[in-house]
């Protein structure tokens, strides 16, 4: 008896203990330490590209109420895409984890919601840094056929007319393509002949095959802090949610008047555009 | 030997005979060795590792290298451009004549000895063979389709989806699986049978005439520093200092924004000649006496000519009638009668 009583006594005594324990790992998932990171330890990340024109959501063709540029110009706009790629994560204590090529390359398609997530497995960890490329890396750009699948294959999308992204005479990608509409187009040669009005904006150049050509790869770099770190756990989706500001293509370091340059694809011109682009990528807010 | 026998042996022999007969797909078999670097070749650029040649992937390269639903409308083939009686351009014009009767900017270049080739067209921007052919197709004076059209009229077609099968080990049509079908029949398009092939490799009864002997020397000396043996080109981009064309095709420039690439353009190879008027990216001569002419007198002095075409003060390459003629002589020397009969290169 006395025996069973002591036996009674010691399991309240870990009862309680149990409780305090269990008390005390409540506390700390409330305060969520990040694990220990391991690269072979992956969970979900996401990363969303929200495109906005400047204070206004992105709509197509919007017509009856365009948006307006920095130099006063009325444009819709009909289509907008662009390559990412090489998406990285980085930790306070500066602990990097690379995707894998193979599963780090995305088209975001502003005519197709579904496109807007970047979805990459990443290490369970909190992340502070997150850095991606806009376009296609130069050893991408030059693999063997049997590499370049689905974004990248060469037939997805259709012709260069429609949402084809790849070049054919001049081998490689297009990066962002990004195509409207505005009246201050002239219908000479040096605007659109068509009488359409249309603005077409083309950007690739990887930076050549053999010889060195331009380079309009842009390497973008995100700080989390101010805005929401990622918080990586295998139980749940982290989505990093980015505004990408269209206008900043017309607007940004290097402005330029849709008039004066309503086409641009293969020349110079190119890299002054390319160089707006960082400035394109705000961190609104992360979701954990 | 009783008469059964007799009857055994007729039948054995009448078998032997009906296999012969109904079966040159054997023989075919027998006879498709895959790619075979000529002996007095050097090696070739493309990746066979990555893309062997076998029979079945050479015959869907040829049955697409020939298929018309390559082009928008059905209408216009790789062979329309490319007439292997050409050997393999499209001899009488200057420049392609592509679908619904358009021009385009530049003359049809030869698919010959593309395994040794390590860029693509007149003005470069390509540098794969297996990515080439999209250029044509979505070109709007070529063929002006897309590739997925391209590749989704394909599927559908049971002729196809059984070479796929047959090539590729499944029925599947995919972009790699296409190109590299067409690379298998295009590298196989080896012109090495011309006489100067034969001499080379010390060939029974090959013998240059005094002529051409005599324009061999003169070529060595004068054209062979960029139109090297035994392809007859060093696969550079080279401004050879033709007037700026009314179109002003920038050539290697268009496709790399380099300033130092203004007008220049893919060294030809020599080989095949006699099939292949009109030259240079434009077709702008009519005859092998214009092009030598052109290098005679009318190389343009301009900011990137090419340094052997700029020596002694002198732009061009200083030749008499006598040495035009050896050099014509020795030239036609390197046309390959085989290559544009060889029937396995032929529509079937």
């Amino acid at each position: 008896m006395n025996n069973i009583m002591i036996t009674k006594e010691k399991i309240w005594k870990m009862v309680l203990l149990f409780s305090l324990m269990l008390g005390m790992t409540a506390c700390s998932k409330k305060e969520d330490t990040a694990p220990e990171f391991q690269e072979t330890n992956l969970a979900p990340l996401s990363v969303e590209f929200d495109n906005i024109v400047g204070e206004r959501t992105l709509t197509f063709n919007n017509t009856g109420s365009p948006y307006k540029n920095a130099a006063g110009e009325a444009f819709t706009i009909s289509r907008i895409q662009y390559f990412i790629s090489n998406i990285k994560v980085t930790t306070e204590a500066g602990k990097t984890y690379t995707v894998n090529q193979d599963s780090s390359y995305f088209l975001i398609r502003g005519d197709d919601k579904a496109t807007r997530f970047a979805k990459v497995k990443v290490p369970e960890g909190d992340y502070t840094n997150l850095t991606f490329t806009l376009g296609v890396d130069s050893l991408r750009s030059t693999m063997p056929v049997d590499k370049r699948t689905g974004v990248l294959d060469p037939a997805a999308g259709g012709g260069m007319e429609d949402g084809g992204m790849y070049w054919g005479w001049n081998s490689g990608y297009i990066f962002f393509k990004f195509e409207g509409n505005s009246n201050v187009i002239s219908d000479n040669t040096s605007g659109d002949p068509t009488g359409k009005k249309q603005m077409k904006y083309h950007i690739g150049f990887f930076g050549g095959y053999n010889a060195p050509t331009l380079n309009n790869i842009k390497v973008i770099n995100v700080d989390l802090r101010t805005a929401g770190i990622a918080r990586v756990r295998k139980d749940r989706q982290s989505n990093i949610h980015l505004f990408v500001d269209v206008m900043k293509v017309f607007n940004g370091k290097n402005s330029f008047k849709i008039a004066e340059h309503p086409n641009v694809m293969f020349d110079d011109f190119t890299a002054k555009i390319a160089a707006n682009f960082p400035e394109m990528f705000r961190h609104d807010h992360t979701e954990n | 030997m009783n008469k059964k026998h007799w009857i055994v042996w007729c039948f054995l022999g009448l078998f032997i005979l009906a296999c012969k007969k109904d079966n040159p797909v054997k023989e075919e078999i027998e006879k498709f060795l895959g790619f075979q670097k000529p002996a007095n070749f050097p090696q070739p650029a493309y990746n066979f590792a990555n893309n062997p040649v076998t029979r079945q992937g050479f015959e869907l390269g040829r049955a697409l290298f020939y298929e018309p639903r390559l082009s928008r409308n059905n209408t216009i083939t790789c062979g329309s451009c490319h007439i292997q009686s050409s050997a393999f351009t499209q001899h009488g014009h200057d420049v392609s004549h592509g679908i619904d009767d358009r021009l385009g900017t530049r003359n049809s270049p030869p698919i010959m000895n593309l395994a040794w080739n390590k860029a693509f067209m007149w003005g470069g921007g390509v540098y794969d063979l297996d990515l080439q052919p999209i250029t044509p197709i979505t070109t709007h004076e070529e063929m002006d389709e897309n590739l997925e059209n391209v590749l989704n009229k394909i599927r559908v077609l049971p002729k196809y989806t059984a070479m796929f099968k047959n090539a590729f080990g499944t029925e599947e049509v995919t972009t790699a699986r296409f190109m590299k079908a067409l690379s298998q029949f295009m590298v196989m398009c080896v012109s090495s049978n011309s006489k100067y092939d034969k001499i080379m490799r010390k060939e029974a009864g090959a013998v240059f005439t005094a002529e051409e002997q005599a324009g061999y020397v003169l070529f060595k000396d004068k054209c062979a520093s960029c139109h090297a043996e035994p392809l007859f080109t060093d696969g550079s981009f080279r401004n050879n200092g033709l007037r700026v064309s009314p179109i002003n095709d920038k050539g290697l420039y268009t496709a790399t924004l380099m300033e130092t690439d203004k007008y220049k353009f893919k060294v030809p190879s020599l080989r095949n000649l006699q099939y292949t008027a009109p030259y240079m990216h434009d077709g702008r001569f009519l005859s092998l006496a214009g092009v030598l002419e052109h290098y005679n007198s009318e190389v343009q002095a301009m900011p990137n000519l090419d340094p052997v075409l700029n020596q002694n003060g002198k732009p061009g390459i200083a030749l008499n009638e006598d040495q035009k003629a050896k050099l014509i002589a020795f030239l036609n020397t390197l046309n390959d009668k085989e290559f544009i009969n060889n029937k396995m290169l032929s529509e079937q």
